[in-house]
């Protein structure tokens, strides 16, 4: 694996593809904190007719309700975008300290949580998400807790083997025979060895999470009306297709612009962290 | 078996390789092109071997592999002439190059199992070249491929090459690497240090296997390597190399018997370091014995069957014996990781607990532990202060200010600068990595420190300097050493008692002198009749003594 001081200089020096990632993530992020400032009208304010067109006082038109499109868009992504980075953390801290443990100790501990994961694994997401929000209710902090548990077992499966590599090497054995204790081991001599694989990891998990929240929107399990949400979006103009008009694909296009961003981040970072030490 | 070459003779022959002035660059992305190889004339004629010797970094794979018009990845021939055969590889396009390597130059590289395609049976990946260059039909090749490796003195020569690569033994696998670059007929062969990575016993065979087959048929070859005394037995002519600029170069008799430069005598003089043994006075209590210990990773499979070893206050045991002996299983049990089957240690006239967590941390800090690798042994996310600094605080507790000039104080115990403390270990040389793994195991103010195979991978004057250090650091704190190796030069270097291991046994054990004078089992006269000496002479005499032994039996 790369050396540490190694990553970091490299990661001054992002390629022209990551720093196209760089400044639209970064663009989202802006668009997400500047939300209220940025917007012309109320996020729920309903200012025209239904499906007024593009220009005159709606720089996109409106939406199906009269409110205008622009401002649906920009807390669309607010709403998705920050609800996707909540999630992606817990399912983070909930995947990789069960993972380094299960790595450091090894044994039944190591078994046990291997193979909860699998079952969990072997439920489609989707199909579970929909279970489970159907079944406690969807508000918000369902949502939370159903998809991060469910991308914490994806971070659980990377995190124990990339740690599983690192357990072995002398310096982690040296922290035994020193008499270190397992929070020492864990997150002193193996999570920051861990880290440059892990931090790619946390990009393409935010990825599926937005992923996932959008379709569970467009289905509508998501966040819920009135609050703007790019996947629902979707779904409420769906019907203009057939007009030929391009209102709904704009929601459509924030998602897949956020996602191959991030992905192109993603890349650049996994590359690092895998290139051979030189 | 007893014709010494005349250098002399062959240098009549026919030219077959000339480099005049190569320059090679390399790129960093801090400093841009940087040289080399600064300038280095190479005469080869048809038949003839040449050693390239020097320390990593001398440029000796560079410049063999410049024979063949090649530079690695990132690295270019910036200057000079090579010419082969008759042609200029310089001025030659790429794909006249190419018909020469493989076809009338060979390459043979340090690690045959990363040279082979594990996919492949060996006898396939041998008439490749063969086939491929319409040489031979397949049956053809076939039946050569049994020819040579007969001739290569590998066992079962008619059905080895049938196996796969992981079936055969890495020994095996370099005489049949041997065999394949042969399969062309080349004119030249460079061999890039084809034993280093061997045991001694193994690479005795291997050695006498490729002497044997490049006088067979007359082919012309470079061996590099930076152990002069397997050059030695090879070569005809030594060049001796260091940062990309030739030391010295003469006839192999010539240059052992009388080396001219000052560094080329350092070279020699690393082989003859030894250290007096201090003898066991009467009636002493040992600081370590492990008695009849047992062990393993499965049950029912015992790696260590039935092994003592007591070690004296202030004295060095090594432990010798060729990989998958047990040496390091040893190493284990007795710092705790692995909880042996039966049998005690007792530590200072205490019983030690079997178990690494039931161990007191008094007694954890008293016996330290140096890797084999000190590359992993060192975390690559802590600064060197930050590694140091931790065993201070856990078994002295010595934190903040005194904490850190103790970190000094230890850097200097082990002649590394105060500014080392701040970087990472990525950015230290072998050397001085090694050299912070003794310091981490000294903050500990131990008992007995365990070192595995500590200077396998350093060049020889490196190797030299961190013996040296060690046996001054004993000298003045009275500490113990269990030495584990494979190589009895380092062993006379630093050893008082060795204990011979085979297969999981203590085969013998003894003051050193006893061990190296008059070794009683056979297995430790084989170990020590296997070692390299600094005289040509060496490899033919052992073998012939051994196959009149062989002949007796």
């Amino acid at each position: 694996m790369v050396t540490w001081p190694a990553f970091r200089r490299a990661l001054l020096f992002p390629p022209l593809s990551a720093w196209i990632g760089i400044i639209v993530v970064a663009a989202y992020i802006l668009v997400a904190v500047l939300g209220p400032f940025l917007s012309p009208h109320g996020e729920t304010e309903i200012v025209g007719a239904a499906y007024q067109p593009w220009g005159g006082p709606f720089v996109l038109g409106t939406d199906n309700l009269g409110r205008d499109m622009l401002t649906r868009l920009i807390y669309g992504a607010r709403n998705t975008t920050g609800l996707a980075v909540v999630i992606a953390a817990i399912a983070f801290v909930i995947g990789c300290f069960p993972a380094l443990l299960a790595a450091t100790l090894g044994g039944w501990i190591d078994q046990v949580l291997g193979r909860f994961v699998d079952v969990v694994m072997s439920i489609p997401a989707l199909i579970f998400a929909m279970l489970f929000l159907s079944f406690f209710g969807n508000t918000i902090p369902v949502l939370i807790v159903v998809i991060a548990i469910l991308e914490a077992t994806r971070v659980f499966r990377v995190a124990r083997s990339v740690a599983k590599t690192i357990v072995v090497l002398d310096y982690v054995e040296a922290a035994r025979l020193r008499g270190e204790g397992l929070l020492w081991i864990t997150c002193r001599e193996i999570l920051p060895n861990a880290l440059p694989p892990l931090i790619a990891e946390f990009g393409l998990r935010f990825c599926f999470v937005v992923l996932l929240i959008s379709s569970l929107s467009f289905l509508g399990l998501g966040i819920q009306p009135p609050r703007a949400d790019l996947g629902s979006m979707v779904r409420d103009n769906a019907t203009l297709i057939s007009f030929g008009s391009v209102l709904p694909l704009l929601p459509a296009a924030a998602i897949g612009l956020l996602v191959v961003a991030m992905n192109m981040i993603v890349d650049w970072i996994s590359d690092l962290a895998s290139r051979s030490k030189r | 078996m007893t014709d010494q070459r005349q250098p002399t003779q062959w240098a009549k022959g026919e030219a077959l390789l000339k480099i005049r002035g190569l320059r090679i660059e390399g790129w960093t992305r801090a400093s841009g092109w940087t040289a080399i190889v600064k300038g280095i004339d190479l005469d080869l004629a048809r038949g003839e071997v040449l050693g390239l010797v020097g320390e990593s970094g001398a440029g000796k794979s560079m410049t063999g592999l410049a024979a063949m018009g090649y530079a690695r990845d990132g690295c270019r021939i910036s200057g000079g002439a090579i010419s082969f055969d008759g042609i200029d590889l310089m001025a030659s396009t790429e794909a006249i190059r190419r018909a020469l390597r493989g076809l009338r130059i060979a390459y043979v590289a340090q690690s045959a199992i990363a040279s082979f395609n594990p996919a492949h049976r060996l006898i396939e990946q041998y008439a490749e070249a063969p086939v491929g260059r319409r040489l031979r039909t397949r049956t053809e090749a076939y039946a050569d491929a049994i020819d040579l490796f007969g001739r290569m003195r590998l066992p079962k020569a008619d059905t080895i090459g049938f196996r796969y690569p992981h079936q055969v033994s890495g020994g095996e696998l370099q005489r049949a690497m041997t065999a394949m670059a042969m399969a062309t007929r080349p004119d030249l062969i460079i061999f890039d240090e084809p034993t280093t990575a061997l045991d001694v016993t193994t690479q005795i065979e291997v050695l006498s296997a490729i002497k044997n087959i490049i006088k067979q048929f007359n082919t012309a070859a470079i061996f590099i390597s930076h152990d002069l005394a397997v050059v030695a037995q090879m070569v005809d002519r030594v060049m001796v190399l260091r940062e990309g600029q030739l030391i010295e170069h003469a006839d192999t008799k010539a240059i052992l018997s009388a080396p001219q430069a000052e560094y080329t005598k350092s070279l020699w003089a690393v082989r003859d370091r030894h250290k007096p043994e201090v003898r066991a006075d009467a009636g002493e209590r040992p600081l370590l014995s492990a008695n009849n210990l047992t062990a393993g990773y499965i049950r029912g499979e015992l790696v260590l069957r039935d092994v003592s070893i007591e070690i004296m206050k202030g004295r060095t045991v090594a432990v010798v014996g060729e990989s998958g002996s047990g040496k390091s299983t040893a190493a284990r049990v007795i710092t705790g990781l692995l909880p042996p089957f039966g049998g005690e240690i007792t530590f200072n006239g205490s019983v030690l607990p079997p178990q690494l967590k039931q161990r007191s941390r008094e007694q954890r800090r008293r016996i330290q532990m140096l890797y084999q690798s000190a590359e992993t042994a060192l975390n690559p996310r802590q600064l060197i202060r930050q590694i140091l600094g931790r065993p201070l605080k856990l078994h002295l507790g010595l934190v903040g200010r005194e904490a850190n000039s103790r970190v000094v104080e230890l850097l200097d115990m082990v002649e590394l600068l105060p500014s080392i403390a701040d970087r990472y270990p990525s950015e230290l040389s072998g050397g001085q990595k090694r050299r912070v793994g003794i310091a981490m195991a000294l903050a500990a103010e131990p008992d007995l420190i365990i070192c595995d195979e500590i200077t396998s991978g350093l060049d020889q004057l490196v190797a030299e300097r961190i013996l040296k250090l060690l046996l001054s650091r004993q000298q003045q704190y009275g500490f113990s050493y269990l030495f584990i190796t494979h190589d009895l030069g380092t062993v006379d270097a630093i050893a008082d008692e060795v204990v011979v291991m085979f297969q999981g046994r203590i085969v013998e054990h003894g003051s050193k002198s006893k061990i190296m004078t008059t070794p009683v089992h056979k297995y430790t006269k084989l170990l020590l009749s296997s070692v390299p000496r600094m005289d040509p002479g060496w490899l033919d005499g052992v073998l012939k003594d051994r196959l009149a032994i062989s002949s007796d039996a």
